[in-house]
């Protein structure tokens, strides 16, 4: 009977153990380690996560060349959706301008209105309108 | 140090000092510093939408929507992340929404004859050899994985992406990534045949591993 069996693990158990191990973090559990430890399998497994992702972690310095005129086409389209934007805030701009031009106006028709309105309703009534204490001070027209 | 590692250092930080004072400058309205951060940039997003994608016609569709989605929400960049991390997650959000996500049809652009602007490799010759012979296995086993895995893989392992920004631009679950990660990986070591160890490498990474572990349970 082998070191590792008498640990009472079996390899596919600490499988996936391997591979976090290989990532670099540590083992946690001691029946797996002790495993590894006494398994020429689990060990030879590390390696080749190790060397796998050692392999991968190289690719990074790799840089492909690209497709001929790629640079081109990527700023011509970067331009366009600018003047896109640009013309999209510009049109956003004005609409707010316009809406807003809308809405003054809109307030300057009202309080318009509401001059007219206060003004008829005096002439109406044929007197001025007076505050409390305006009617106190004056005269009165009628003495 | 290494020479060569001290240089790579140097280069990588006045490259990103370069790319900070030209984001910068896009950020406040100046779009030929943002078409200069295009073309420092855009050899490195087309890699990673080959990678993804796996031919040419839909990474160029997705490199162009990548960087016009890029200038749209530039003021939105915060810097809390390197550019071309924030490039990165944006480039995987976009390959995701491409049609071609779905379609499989990939070309011969993955193979390790494709051409390579930039190698970084080690010096010594043999390890080049080594290095070269796993490089190409590695890649057509990359081909040969699902889209959805290869995705995974290359954005967590090769380009460092952390779970949560892999799963929020692939529209996945972080559990999901996980699963996918731990598939992809599992399926590229049992097709590479090259990555039989030395009794040496076996010693070194059973120190490393597990020594991590004692310092970890300690």
């Amino acid at each position: 009977m082998t070191a590792a069996r008498r640990q009472g693990l079996r390899c596919e158990e600490v499988a996936d153990e391997l591979m976090a191990v290989a990532a670099g973090d540590p083992i946690i559990d001691l029946r797996a380690q002790a495993h590894v430890r006494g398994c020429p399998r689990c060990q030879d497994e590390l390696i080749q996560y190790r060397t796998l992702l050692r392999s991968l972690r190289r690719l990074r310095t790799d840089v492909l060349e690209p497709a001929p005129g790629l640079l081109a086409e990527v700023l011509a389209a970067i331009g366009a959706a600018g003047e896109r934007h640009a013309v999209d805030s510009l049109v956003t701009g004005r609409r707010l301008a316009y809406a807003g031009g809308i809405a003054a106006a809109g307030a300057g028709v009202a309080v318009g209105v509401a001059l007219l309105a206060g003004r008829s309703r005096r002439h109406r009534r044929g007197a001025p309108v007076r505050s409390a204490k305006l009617a106190a001070i004056l005269p009165s027209n009628r003495a | 140090m290494e020479p060569g590692a001290g240089d790579g250092v140097t280069l990588r930080s006045v490259a990103d000092d370069r790319l900070s004072v030209l984001l910068r400058s896009a950020r406040d309205g100046d779009d030929a510093a943002f078409a200069e951060l295009v073309a420092a940039t855009h050899a490195e997003t087309w890699t990673l939408a080959m990678r993804l994608l796996g031919n040419a016609e839909d990474a160029a569709d997705v490199v162009q929507e990548t960087y016009i989605r890029a200038y749209r929400s530039l003021a939105g960049f915060r810097g809390d992340a390197r550019f071309t991390t924030w490039l990165h997650r944006i480039t995987a959000n976009c390959a995701a929404s491409h049609r071609g996500w779905r379609v499989r049809h990939r070309y011969d652009e993955l193979r390790p004859d494709t051409t390579l602007v930039d190698a970084r490799r080690d010096h010594d010759p043999q390890a080049c050899l080594d290095d070269d012979a796993l490089r190409a296995e590695l890649l057509a086993a990359l081909d040969r994985l699902p889209t959805r895995l290869r995705a995974v893989v290359v954005l967590r392992d090769v380009y460092d992406l952390p779970h949560e920004a892999i799963a929020t631009e692939l529209g996945i679950s972080v559990p999901a990534a996980k699963v996918r990660l731990h598939r992809g990986r599992r399926r590229l070591r049992e097709s590479l045949a090259g990555l039989g160890a030395t009794a040496h490498e076996v010693s070194a990474a059973l120190d490393a591993g597990l020594d991590a572990t004692e310092r970890g349970v300690a």
